[in-house]
């Protein structure tokens, strides 16, 4: 029984088609494309292709592409280039529903002094562009908001945040990972100065990523070293990856319509069933502004990890935004400052769908995951509308 | 992804005893839906204090979902002097161990057991006020609970006391309070020498929570029902309580009035006064 994979915005499966395009790199064409002799110089030319090809899928130059070893690494360049070009400014702007490669090096970055803002966001996970309007400030350096969230799939309006951010000439980067690939973005009408995206996402390898930098904004290198990546990214490139980066590309921009589409129908089908089958459950996040593959429903007095456990007894992969762990009472950042009640939001499952899914594996979810939620419910103390009250004792939280 | 050992898997996916004894002699109640795992134990106790009859209802992950199996099957037959010796450690041993991050759970049955058996004795269920000092007011965990568990336990690092009782695994204040628990627990330091915690006059975030649900659903609610209508609590944030207001609530014309003079009034009087009601759509 092969795996029914449903959870593409954590990572992908690489392209039969990518890993082809990597392998000469990884047995014969292992020469330094910084070398002095045609057998390194050669793949030069490779790298080119790819920046290329990564290039057309986002509409920009190819010299505004920067390699980087992933998305986490983009994220930290954009935020610390942006603060050294501008060592007199100490305020961020972000948002609390950030990836921790944004949200961590933002609580770093408050512990050395700068100043930073959280935007909220409401019960759907939209932004209120007035408060973002209203935290800028004449000492902002950066303001870094997603793209697309991985756990929800919701879709900020890019347009028109930058259109905020750049009338008041602050810079401006978006972590694209979650939207790259499966929404089109158009930089020569997009108007930020950064763009972080990854390879793993848009079924490339894991390892690379790519940092986008409009043409003529300031840019410091967070790595140092050798002069590759026109001395803005040093360490010898990782031309394998790069070469099947490029591909991936290639192939997202040509399956962009069947991620609008298929894809899309399939999640519809998805959602829609679920939600008929399964009584008190919820979308969680807004369902118009949303990637095409993603949805994140919460099952009222369940919790996740056990949905996830039972479900891979199916060899169904998903989710979830349960984090069943020590110290962590807070199911998932994102839930939470959506303002989830907690009776559902310990209960969420994320499926995120690709193009390698089909119709044959949403049944078997429809079938299997209505009687999962209902054994559990069994177990559960919590049954019925009254279930919602507190135990009688002190919350032990043990 | 957890290791879970078979054992584990397996009384995760086929639990035992799960359900309700109607007319139980004791229940043992642990947890809430805010703490992401709660436990109801439901014990039958014969005239001789022995347990024939033992069962259970979870909410939570599949090693809480386990844990409360294991302890079903742990204490059927046993008399309550030896049921009162179980540990949480032997939860988990029956299990074939838990991963460290998830001791918590074994804790939580062993927890749920004494209060079943204090209910069924009569004796009053002090799980924090009374039993000790409060030291991880996130998770509102006592010194006693912590020292138990590093006793029980062999702890000797603040991490693994956060695994078995989340305490110190939220805003991370606590940690030095937990250090010298274990300090004093192991007999680094002398207990006399320990200093008071320092004295925190309001009420923890859990116990907030704790108490607005009980007012909401013990009075409040029912009030409202009288009249067809009802209220969620949606959220708390500081002192702001989130609720959302249903049935005849929703079309009252006179809504915003039941908000401010019986939900807020209700939670300032028997919660905290500093408390402000607001409704949110939901």
């Amino acid at each position: 029984m092969t795996t029914i994979y449903f959870d593409n915005n954590a990572t992908t499966k690489i392209d039969p088609l990518v890993l082809k395009e990597m392998m000469p790199f990884l047995t014969d064409y292992y020469g330094n494309p910084s070398s002095m002799h045609k057998f390194g110089g050669q793949v030069s030319s490779h790298i080119a292709r790819a920046r290329h090809q990564l290039a057309s899928l986002l509409n920009a130059q190819p010299d505004e592409i920067i390699f980087t070893a992933g998305g986490t690494e983009s994220d930290n360049t954009a935020i610390y280039s942006a603060l050294e070009a501008q060592p007199g400014k100490k305020h961020l702007i972000t948002t609390r529903v950030e990836h921790p490669a944004i949200l961590n090096v933002c609580r770093h970055l408050e512990q050395r002094g700068y100043d930073i803002t959280y935007l909220g966001v409401d019960e759907k996970g939209l932004l209120d562009l007035e408060e973002l309007r209203a935290a800028l400030r004449p000492d902002t350096a950066l303001v870094t908001i997603m793209y697309a969230n991985s756990e929800t799939g919701v879709i900020f309006p890019m347009h028109e945040i930058a259109k905020i951010v750049k009338e008041r000439g602050v810079m401006l980067h978006t972590d694209a990972v979650q939207a790259v690939g499966k929404i089109p973005i158009n930089l020569e009408t997009l108007p930020v100065d950064y763009l972080s995206l990854s390879g793993h996402k848009i079924h490339g390898p894991k390892g690379i990523g790519a940092l986008y930098v409009r043409k003529g904004a300031t840019f410091r290198p967070h790595m140092r070293g050798g002069h590759q990546e026109h001395g803005r990214r040093a360490g010898t490139e990782n031309t394998a990856s790069i070469v099947g980066l490029g591909k991936a590309a290639e192939l997202a921009q040509l399956s962009m319509e069947i991620e609008n589409t298929g894809v899309k129908h399939m999640r519809d089908t998805l959602e829609k069933g679920l939600l008929k089958a399964i009584p008190e459950s919820i979308i969680n996040g807004d369902t118009e502004s949303r990637l095409p593959n993603t949805t994140n429903i919460s099952f009222k007095h369940v919790e996740g990890e056990a949905i996830l456990l039972m479900m891979d007894g199916f060899e169904i992969a998903a989710s979830s935004g349960s984090a069943c762990t020590s110290g962590s009472l807070e199911p998932s950042h994102v839930l939470r400052a959506m303002g989830v009640p907690f009776t559902y939001a310990h209960g969420s499952i994320r499926f995120s769908l690709s193009r390698f899914n089909d119709d044959k594996e949403i049944k078997i979810v429809l079938k299997e995951l209505p009687e999962i939620i209902k054994r559990l419910r069994e177990i559960s103390p919590y049954k019925d509308e009254e279930g919602a009250e507190a135990p009688k004792r002190p919350c032990t939280c043990s | 992804m957890w290791e879970y050992t078979d054992k584990v898997r397996e009384h995760f996916l086929n639990p035992r005893n799960v359900g309700e004894i109607k007319n139980a002699s004791a229940i043992g109640e642990v947890g809430s839906l805010a703490c992401g795992d709660a436990l109801k134990l439901f014990l039958d106790i014969d005239e001789n204090d022995r347990i024939v009859d033992a069962k259970f209802q979870t909410f939570g992950c599949a090693s809480a979902i386990a844990s409360s199996s294991a302890l079903t099957e742990l204490l059927k037959g046993k008399t309550l002097e030896e049921a009162e010796k179980i540990t949480n450690k032997e939860i988990a041993d029956y299990l074939g161990g838990l991963p460290e991050e998830k001791m918590h759970c074994s804790v939580m049955g062993q927890e749920a057991l004494e209060v079943a058996i204090k209910t069924y004795r009569g004796e009053p269920i002090e799980l924090h006020d009374h039993e000790g000092t409060i030291i991880c007011h996130c998770f509102g965990v006592t010194d006693e609970q912590i020292l138990r568990a590093v006793e029980e336990n062999g702890l000797t690092t603040v991490e693994e006391v956060t695994h078995y009782t989340k305490a110190g695994g939220g805003c991370g204040k606590c940690v030095d309070d937990i250090q010298r628990l274990i300090d004093e627990a192991t007999g680094k330091v002398a207990a006399c020498e320990v200093p008071e915690p320092a004295a925190r006059p309001t009420l923890s975030n859990i116990e907030r929570m704790q108490l607005v649900m009980k007012v909401l659903n013990e009075e409040v609610r029912p009030r409202l029902k009288q009249d067809g209508g009802d209220v969620e609590l949606i959220d708390i944030e500081g002192h702001t309580v989130k609720v959302a207001l249903r049935g005849m609530c929703t079309s009252c014309p006179s809504s915003q009035l039941t908000l401010k003079n019986v939900v807020e009034k209700a939670l300032q009087e028997q919660v905290e006064p500093e408390l402000t009601v607001v409704e949110v759509s939901q």
